[in-house]
């Protein structure tokens, strides 16, 4: 299928056009592109080039296209590996940002949560496209109904439940909102669900399987590619998540790197902000994604588009 | 990396779209062995995304509601104050600014995604169908708003940041891009439209790799050139698809946070930047002010809801022209 409709969503792009070698269109086109590519890639580059530059000497030779004075510095500063002179003698502020704990707090929430979510969606899918129960299509429409409600309303009573649930500045506080329930997981595992034979699921339950055993040995295995799909874009939704993580914790020991970085960002000094350890401390919160993108990028590129239901 | 050949993307929403239409179907000829006990095990497997649902998303659903009637501050009990805190909101000054400077934000960072997004999947369409080049536009939605922000901030520092170097050395003068009144929301604006262009336009692109060729043959066939096709018959043809991402882009610039509370400070110069959902937070959690911030929030809530359903009326309205 895309092979035959590739050359005919701009139908002018005839073959024999094709094979000419630049029509001045081609060459527009490529020239737009290779514009918007470098737009999206140059602050990437823009975020190496600064972490790697002494803070000091950026601020003397602002546009150099490789790094001033290179240096490890800023990533010792935020990895805490620094002591303050050095620091302070790379232009940093001094002041340590303990970017390391942070990372492992993105961790365990991003990991725990999507974990919970994916896992409850899936069981819930299975309820509602195998299973034969009264209130199956009332229980599941309620369910769609939440994917129409915008999450603002629900944050602040939200914050309130789980300070009266004393879940305040701990992991479960901050996963049970979206752990538990993900309309969109569990519609999307439905569908796939309901689209798949379900002959050998049968054969097993003839032989006595029981319901659970066919769940966790077969159903499951068979829907591996969906599951891992709603896993990356879940972990990476997660791991970007910024607001509710403000809102329900005030205690480093289980603030994300989002909050990390923005603590960083706030409370470097107005006058002569520490950019390269800013931009250090960028590359450690991107690099987990970025290295999900190296092993997963088509995986991801091919989901967006059913993503765009969410 | 693990790009190899251009899968259709697209496929997953045609597929899921005629499955859907099978469902009800096979609900009804499922002819499994036995469905004795299922019930039961279909409400033990339901039942922690049921709490979810009531605990986490219907609780708090009427809660907000019954929080924007009342006088609210945290520490003790909340008191009705009936409409109190929507006639507060009617004549607050700040909050009405606030809504003026998100839909001007809203304006801006839609209508440039959009715009970037259709031009860059016609032209992805029409010169490559690299899934390497598709994932390389899609970087940025991989990471997060607050490390977008911190990376533009750093370009578009007033003194030192690479982009007013750039205009200096053209010969222009120096723009305070986040910290005058003028250009602080355009600004932030251009930084949710870098982060969303290339998932918007990943979008559009599977959308248009949808379109039937015999369409295009037809058109042809008419006579038509090519940029009467794409507006006359693509751009038209996309419709549901511009609608799901033109409603996926506001809703997400409605309640835009991280990049506004990171790139700019307390609501930016003399309030320039001063967000809904950052007057919302303010009041909340700077004057635990409860109350009135689920009264803003239901105002906000109920202003996504009508754009969500004149969404559905439109994509209803088009689900013929794609069948």
């Amino acid at each position: 299928m895309t092979t035959a409709t590739s050359k005919l969503v701009l139908p002018a792009a005839t073959t024999r056009k094709r094979r000419r070698a630049a029509s001045p269109g081609r060459v527009i086109a490529w020239v737009y592109l290779i514009a918007i590519i470098v737009i999206t890639l140059f602050p990437f580059y823009w975020m190496l080039r600064s972490a790697f530059s002494n803070n000091y000497s950026m601020i003397a030779d602002p546009t150099s296209p490789w790094p001033v004075g290179f240096t490890l510095g800023p990533f010792e500063r935020v990895l805490g590996l620094a002591t303050t002179q050095q620091s302070l003698a790379e232009g940093g502020s001094g002041a340590s940002v303990p970017i390391l704990h942070y990372l492992g707090n993105s961790v365990i929430y991003a990991s725990l949560s999507t974990a919970c979510m994916v896992f409850f969606s899936l069981i819930a899918a299975y309820a509602f496209s195998r299973l034969q129960w009264r209130g199956r299509e009332f229980v599941f429409s309620l369910f769609l109904a939440a994917l129409m409600v915008p999450a603002i309303l629900t944050l602040l009573p939200n914050f309130v439940l789980v300070k009266e649930l004393g879940l305040l500045n701990t992991f479960a506080g901050m996963i049970l909102p979206t752990g538990l329930f993900s309309a969109f997981n569990i519609f999307f595992l439905r569908q796939f669900m309901l689209g798949l034979s379900t002959e050998i699921e049968e054969a097993a339950l003839l032989d006595g399987a029981s319901r659970l055993r066919v769940l966790f040995g077969l159903t499951i295995p068979m829907a591996s590619g969906p599951i891992i799909t709603l896993s990356i874009l879940g972990f990476i939704g997660q791991w970007n998540d910024y607001f509710w993580p403000l809102l329900v914790t005030s205690d480093a020991s289980v603030q994300p790197l989002t909050l990390g970085l923005a603590v960083f960002k706030q409370s470097s000094p107005q006058s002569q902000p520490d950019w390269a350890g800013l931009m250090a401390a960028t590359i450690v919160a991107a690099l987990p994604m970025l290295i999900l993108f190296m092993v997963f990028g088509k995986r991801i590129v091919n989901s967006i588009g059913f993503s765009g239901l969410k | 990396m693990t790009f190899s050949n251009p899968a259709p993307a697209a496929a997953d929403t045609a597929a899921a779209r005629r499955r859907r239409r099978a469902d009800g179907r096979r609900a009804l000829n499922s002819n499994a062995p036995s469905h004795r006990g299922d019930a039961r095990l279909a409400w033990i497997l339901i039942a922690p995304a049921g709490i979810g649902f009531l605990v986490f998303a219907v609780y708090p659903t009427i809660r907000g509601v019954y929080f924007s009637f009342t006088d609210y501050h945290l520490l003790s009990a909340p008191q009705w104050i009936g409409f109190a805190n929507f006639i507060e909101m009617v004549q607050d000054q700040t909050f009405w600014a606030s809504v003026l400077v998100t839909v001007y934000f809203v304006v801006i960072a839609v209508s440039l995604t959009l715009v970037i997004s259709i031009l860059t999947a016609a032209v992805l369409h029409r010169v490559t169908k690299s899934t390497a080049v598709r994932g390389l536009i899609i970087l940025p939605f991989l990471i997060s708003g607050v490390v977008a922000a911190t990376v533009w901030s750093w370009m578009l520092d007033a003194q030192l940041g690479i982009v007013n170097e750039v205009i200096r050395a053209l010969g222009g003068h120096g723009i305070q891009f986040l910290t005058s009144r003028q250009w602080a929301i355009p600004s932030l604006a251009f930084i949710q439209v870098w982060k969303n262009m290339g998932y918007t336009s990943i979008i559009i692109f599977a959308g248009m790799q949808t379109i039937p060729a015999s369409i295009y043959e037809a058109g042809r066939i008419d006579g038509a050139n090519e940029r009467q096709m794409f507006f006359r018959l693509t751009l038209p043809l996309l419709r549901p698809i511009l609608a799901l991402v033109l409603v996926l882009n506001v809703i997400g610039a409605f309640q835009v946070f991280d990049i506004v509370s990171v790139a700019t400070k307390n609501g930016g110069p003399a309030n320039a930047s001063n967000v809904l959902q950052m007057y919302i937070y303010q009041k909340g959690f700077g004057q635990f002010d409860f109350g009135y911030a689920s009264t803003m929030s239901l105002a906000l809530f109920v202003i996504l809801i009508i754009i969500t359903f004149l969404q559905m009326r439109l994509l209803r309205a088009n689900e013929s022209d794609n069948a």
